[in-house]
């Protein structure tokens, strides 16, 4: 095998502490280094063609590269020799400049240690092999999980580039929290004006399948070959028949014994019930752990107003199974809460503000409901506990959110915003009203984002006070807010008559059962990882998964509309081709001496270890081996690692190859 | 890199590495300083801001970095004795932080800290800033800086008087040598007789055996830092 | 159980009643005491705030002390040496050097994990069924205000045994003697006891903020479990009366006596006749309520 070496200076990033020249001098020395050589820039083009010209002029079979990280220009360097005639996987980088000349000053040593680099990465490459990239068939078919405004956006976009969406939503209406707000800051435009729109046209789409009050259940497979099974919860209506007249809705006799969560719980449903007018599908639910059907056999009002015979108290839930190429994430998130007892237990409760327990102390999902022209007020701002309009209004900010102390540590991003668009409708509507917000730093980076902060204080005279609130306390129908305004150092106290948290915005239920049922990673809060924070922002790290809005981390409208239509041009981006080509280092399983353990199955974070059967000549099993799925495999190299009989190699990282580089040392 | 990283890096401990770095850091701004500068140290003996850093040696003895604070002021909020102080809790943090440790250790804020806890069990930071005022008091006590409520400072001192003598609280004993120290002879005219009239006073102090170990205890404490 | 008890310097002197009435009331549901021998005072306030390593070193000289008797467990009735001998605890455990430093100036080396109770924690712990099923007199008429301080639940960290902001567990014990309890908003607000002596001023107005709000929720009497609340509380009351004079005496209970006066103890026998304030109000209110 005929060897070529190139240093490169990286400028002076590498040979202001390692001797290059002297580098190349060296490994020109071993056995089978046909041809060395240093230079300034490897990665520039004179430097590649450096590469190309010694490759053909010495017939190379493999080369070695001492660099920077192959993170950055392994790409570079094997796209150089595969133009050269070379097969991409016989060359090998060696990390002269993260792992040696940045990190050391004594040139000396610096050298000998690079030279110690470059011996293990020669000694490597003199065992690597040829590999070729591995051709997978691709559904194009998306499935977006989620179906609030993220959701909508993804699935909208995937269906018109032509492909078919199965769209999952939990609640019996899609629309998610965006169909819950008043009006949407910067512009005050109202937002369910905006939204339903858009909800229509996911009804109406022929490519979208819509899939309400369901649940993913379970994911196979791999990019371009998922296999989703879906949990369709029974509404106990038939959905073909129903009409949407709601005439089931009005006479059920149930009238206060379930919260409206819709309604942030302010207000009452019936048993039977559509989240709000105008839901999408307008189909009702039955919520059997009210309606009186389920309790003592009897009532039935629904069926007997309902004159198209959709009731259907029989019903089941029903399970789906669909094939598709690519998964959109958008499942959003939820407010935390301040009761110590909520589900809500990975964090703690707000005591200080009285665990809840105040009834005029909201938080800011609830004052949208109030402020709603289809909330439970109509629109007017009312005290939940006496419908008094209240003359003083505080809204506190970062309840929760940027508090280690309660468990959560960052910064929810859109509560600066919404507080004063809060305060400012407060006082459109509360003309003679006070309005006090309460802030650490106002975060309003965004486009007529700060413009829109000054309006609330410049126009709407809404008073701004620097410091968290370290008691709420009620008395006398007041709720006392005890305050430092920490900027002129003075202790405040606000009577308020209402008081209005923007609590910390955390991953919605289950995000985190969802993230293993996916196979995708989360952070220690439960959103979900991206692969790259900058780089690759709407993918996650498992291939064909892609992230859209809050369930990545908090964002506003604008930010989770962009990055579901990021999410769904990534989808669209895979489906141009026909065959996925994929990196060929993957583990693959010498089946004559798998013990069948399955270890390998337990540790694999990716799922893509399988059970194979091994049958003789007349096709009788004789043994289970373990199989790996080359689609689903990420080559991380857990298995290898784990295997106890040895039985496992990693294409490119295979045992010989590594001892090789060891025993170069 | 320089030869002091090289050492910094390899010192055992992050606090040798913190103490190695500061033995570096502080010198600098006085190799060159000028004579005047000299005369000024002398001047304002107590506060040599480069010389002896307040912050780090509040952070070492309260086991907390003053840099965890980011003064969002619910500990004044929420204290109940801050109407009475001349400057915010908050604010004493802060002067730490910036190196203003004249201003800091001189006002009266430590000292009318309760020591109610409520600052330390609502920081959102989990900084516990009680345990920093203890620091800043101790600090204060040992840089003899004048402490303007001397009455809370003479009646603490009344107080461990008492127990190093006698071992417990000796509270005839206290009210005496408090009074004698204030010389504010009629404040509580009205409960002492009261609690003598219905016996929970005792004239004679409650002596415990071991007197001798109290006294070496204190007397091994006493020594400044 | 067995505990060992650090009654502390207020309960021999100032707060004589609270001991008496401990003394009295666990005797009645067969609990017993081993005293500390020789214990000393734990540093209280003055201690801490002025220098750290004596502080330390004085509480631990009691835990250290009651290691040598053996004694696994005890209680501390003041939330205030509680407080002091839990957070003296918790940093010789967390930190080693502090560790070393106190058990050089000791002479010792600390073996056992010796565990502080409060008063709340011990009667929670022996079962507030004894309570009930002891009762003799009627408390209904009472409509408590329970007063935990600032000692007695926090840091909660530390403590580890009730909510710092909305803490129940006093109430529980109040109501299993058959007086009721009122939601009141000052029950862990600090009433200043530091500077009883110093800026009496202060404590005053904290004071009469704490009463004025069990007043204005409806309580009738308080009950606390700190013989530096009590003193501010019920002692200050006469100064309070000075600077505001619409202010109204207000009964304050330690709450081994309103658990004593539920077991059919008489005021004298609890020590309650050397409060300050006039205990008349609530005295005809048990009367009535006896004779009802």
């Amino acid at each position: 095998m005929k060897i070529g070496v190139f240093i490169c200076h990286c400028g002076e990033n590498i040979s202001s502490t390692v001797d290059c020249p002297r580098v190349a001098d060296v490994c020109r020395t071993y056995t089978g280094v046909e041809y060395s050589v240093d230079y300034k820039y490897m990665c520039s083009d004179p430097g590649q063609n450096l590469i190309k010209d010694a490759i053909h002029k010495y017939n190379l079979d493999a080369i070695v590269v001492g660099s920077c990280s192959p993170h950055m220009h392994e790409r570079t360097f094997r796209n150089a020799a595969v133009s050269a005639g070379i097969n991409p996987f016989m060359v090998e980088i060696a990390n002269l400049r993260e792992h040696c000349s940045w990190v050391h000053d004594n040139i000396e040593a610096a050298t000998r240690k690079a030279i110690e680099l470059m011996r293990m990465a020669i000694e490597k490459v003199k065992r690597d092999k040829p590999l070729t990239k591995i051709k997978v068939p691709i559904t194009k078919r998306v499935l977006v999980i989620g179906g609030g405004i993220a959701g909508i956006q993804a699935a909208l976009d995937t269906a018109n580039a032509g492909y078919e969406v199965v769209l999952v939503e939990k609640e019996p209406s899609i629309g998610g929290h965006m169909s819950q707000l008043s009006e949407t800051f910067p512009t005050l435009d109202c937002s369910q004006c905006i939204l339903t729109p858009r909800m229509v046209e996911v009804h109406q789409h022929p490519k979208i399948k819509l899939m309400t009050y369901s649940e993913v259940e379970r994911v196979e497979g791999f990019i371009g070959n998922f296999k989703v099974t879906i949990k369709k919860k029974a509404r106990h209506i038939n959905e073909d028949k129903c009409s949407g007249c709601g005439m089931c809705i009005t006479k059920c006799p149930i009238k206060k014994k379930a919260y409206n969560s819709f309604e942030e719980d302010l207000a009452f449903r019936p048993a039977v019930y559509v989240p709000f007018p105008q839901a999408i599908p307008n189909i009702p639910v039955i919520d059997e752990t009210v309606c009186t059907y389920y309790k003592t056999g009897k009532c039935g009002m629904c069926v007997k107003v309902c004159d198209r015979e959709a009731i259907d108290f029989g019903q089941k839930d029903t399970i789906h199974v669909a094939d598709v190429g690519a998964i959109i994430v958008a499942t959003g998130f939820k407010l935390y809460n301040i009761d110590k007892k909520s589900a809500d237990s990975k964090y703690k409760g707000y005591g200080e503000y009285g665990y809840g327990k105040y009834r005029d102390v909201i938080d800011g999902l609830q004052f949208e409901r109030i402020a709603s022209a289809s909330g439970p007020t109509s629109g007017e701002i009312k005290r939940p506990s006496d419908g008094r309009v209240p003359k003083k209004i505080a809204f506190i900010q970062c309840v929760g959110s940027r508090d280690d102390s309660k468990g959560i540590s960052y910064c929810s991003k859109i509560c600066c915003m919404y507080t004063a668009k809060q305060a400012m409708l407060y006082r459109h509507k509360v003309h003679d009203g006070e309005a006090y917000i309460f802030y650490m730093d106002i975060r309003a980076g965004g486009k007529m984002y700060e413009e829109f902060v000054r309006r609330a204080i410049e126009e709407d005279k809404v008073k701004y006070i620097r410091g968290r609130v370290s008691r709420i306390y009620e008395e006398d129908g007041k709720y006392i807010v005890k305050g430092e305004d920490t900027l002129a150092g003075m202790p405040v106290e606000i009577d308020a008559d209402m008081v209005v948290l923007a609590t910390a915005m955390i991953p919605q239920d289950g995000a985190e059962s969802l993230a293993r049922t996916i196979g995708i990673p989360y952070d220690k809060y439960g959103f979900f990882n991206e692969a790259h924070p900058k780089l690759r922002p709407v993918e996650s790290t498992t291939a064909g998964v892609f992230l859209a809005g809050a369930c990545q981390s908090p964002k506003d409208i604008p930010e989770s509309v962009s990055m579901a239509s990021a999410a769904a041009s990534k989808a669209i981006i895979l489906f141009a081709n026909d065959t996925l080509e994929r990196e060929p280092v993957v583990a693959k399983v010498n089946e004559d001496i798998c013990a069948g353990c399955f270890y390998c199955m337990k540790v694999c974070p990716f799922g893509a270890v399988e059970v194979k059967d091994v049958k003789d000549i007349n096709g009788i099993v004789y043994k289970e081996v373990a199989y790996i799925n080359q689609g689903v495999c990420q080559g991380c190299g857990t298995c290898t690692a784990t295997c106890l009989s040895k039985s496992i190699e990693l294409a490119g990282f295979n045992n010989e190859e590594i001892f090789a580089e060891i025993a170069a040392l | 890199m320089s030869r002091k990283a090289d050492e910094i890096m390899a010192a055992d401990t992050l606090k040798d590495a913190k103490k190695l770095q500061a033995s570096f850091i502080s010198t600098e701004p006085f190799q060159e300083s000028s004579k005047e500068k000299e005369k000024e140290k002398d001047n304002n003996k107590l506060f040599h801001i480069h010389e002896r850093n307040v912050s780090d040696e509040i952070s070492e003895r309260t086991f907390q970095d003053v840099s965890l604070c980011y003064q969002c002021g619910k500990c004044s909020a929420g204290c109940p004795v801050r109407y009475y102080m001349d400057i915010a809790p908050n604010k004493v943090v802060r002067f730490i932080q910036l190196g203003y440790y004249e201003e800091a250790l001189k006002s009266e804020t430590p000292w009318l800290c309760a020591g109610c806890l409520a600052c330390s069990v609502r920081c959102p930071k989990e900084f516990d800033l009680a345990k920093f005022m203890d620091a800043v008091r101790e600090i204060a006590i040992e840089k003899g800086v004048e402490i303007k409520q001397e009455n809370i400072l003479k009646f603490h001192k009344a107080f461990l008087d008492q127990i190093k003598n006698h071992g417990r609280s000796y509270e005839v004993g206290l009210v005496a040598e408090y009074k004698m120290k204030t010389l504010d002879l009629f404040q509580d005219v009205d409960s002492a007789p009261g609690m003598f009239l219905k016996g929970k006073l005792d004239l004679l102090p409650h002596n415990i055996k071991n007197r001798k170990e109290i006294k070496s205890i204190f007397k091994k404490t006493s020594g400044k830092k | 159980m067995k505990y060992g008890y650090f009654p502390g310097c207020s309960l021999t002197s100032s707060a004589k009643e609270y001991d008496i009435s401990l003394r009295k009331v666990i005797d009645k549901l067969g609990i017993s005491f081993d005293e500390i021998n020789d214990w000393s005072c734990c540093g209280a306030t003055s201690a801490h705030v002025t220098n750290h390593k004596l502080s330390t070193a004085l509480a631990m000289r009691n835990i250290m002390l009651a290691e040598q008797q053996g004694l696994d467990n005890i209680i501390a009735p003041c939330a205030a040496c509680y407080n002091r001998l839990i957070i003296s605890q918790n940093e010789i455990g967390k930190h080693t050097g502090i560790r070393k430093e106190t058990e050089d100036l000791l002479s010792v080396k600390f073996k056992k994990d010796v565990k502080v109770f409060n008063i709340l924690e011990l009667f929670l712990k022996s079962g507030l069924n004894k309570i009930i099923e002891n009762r003799k007199r009627e408390l209904s008429e009472l409509k408590a205000a329970c007063y935990y301080g600032c000692l007695l639940v926090r840091p909660a960290a530390i403590t580890k045994f009730d909510d710092a902001e909305e803490p129940e567990s006093m109430e529980k014990i109040v109501e299993a003697t058959g007086a009721d309890t009122v939601d009141w908003n000052y029950k862990t607000e600090c009433c200043g006891a530091a500077h009883s002596i110093a800026r009496r001023d202060i404590v005053v107005d904290l004071s009469k903020k704490i009463i004025d709000d069990a007043i204005t929720h409806g309580a009738n009497v308080m009950v606390v479990a700190c013989p530096m609340c009590h003193t501010n509380l019920d002692m200050r009351q006469r100064a309070m009366k000075r600077k505001y004079p619409d202010h109204k005496e207000f009964p304050v209970l330690y709450l081994t006596e309103l658990i004593g006066l539920s077991l059919g103890m008489d005021e004298k026998e609890l020590g309650i006749d050397l409060h300050y304030t006039n205990f008349k109000y609530a005295d005809t209110l048990l009367n009535n309520s006896a004779k009802g």
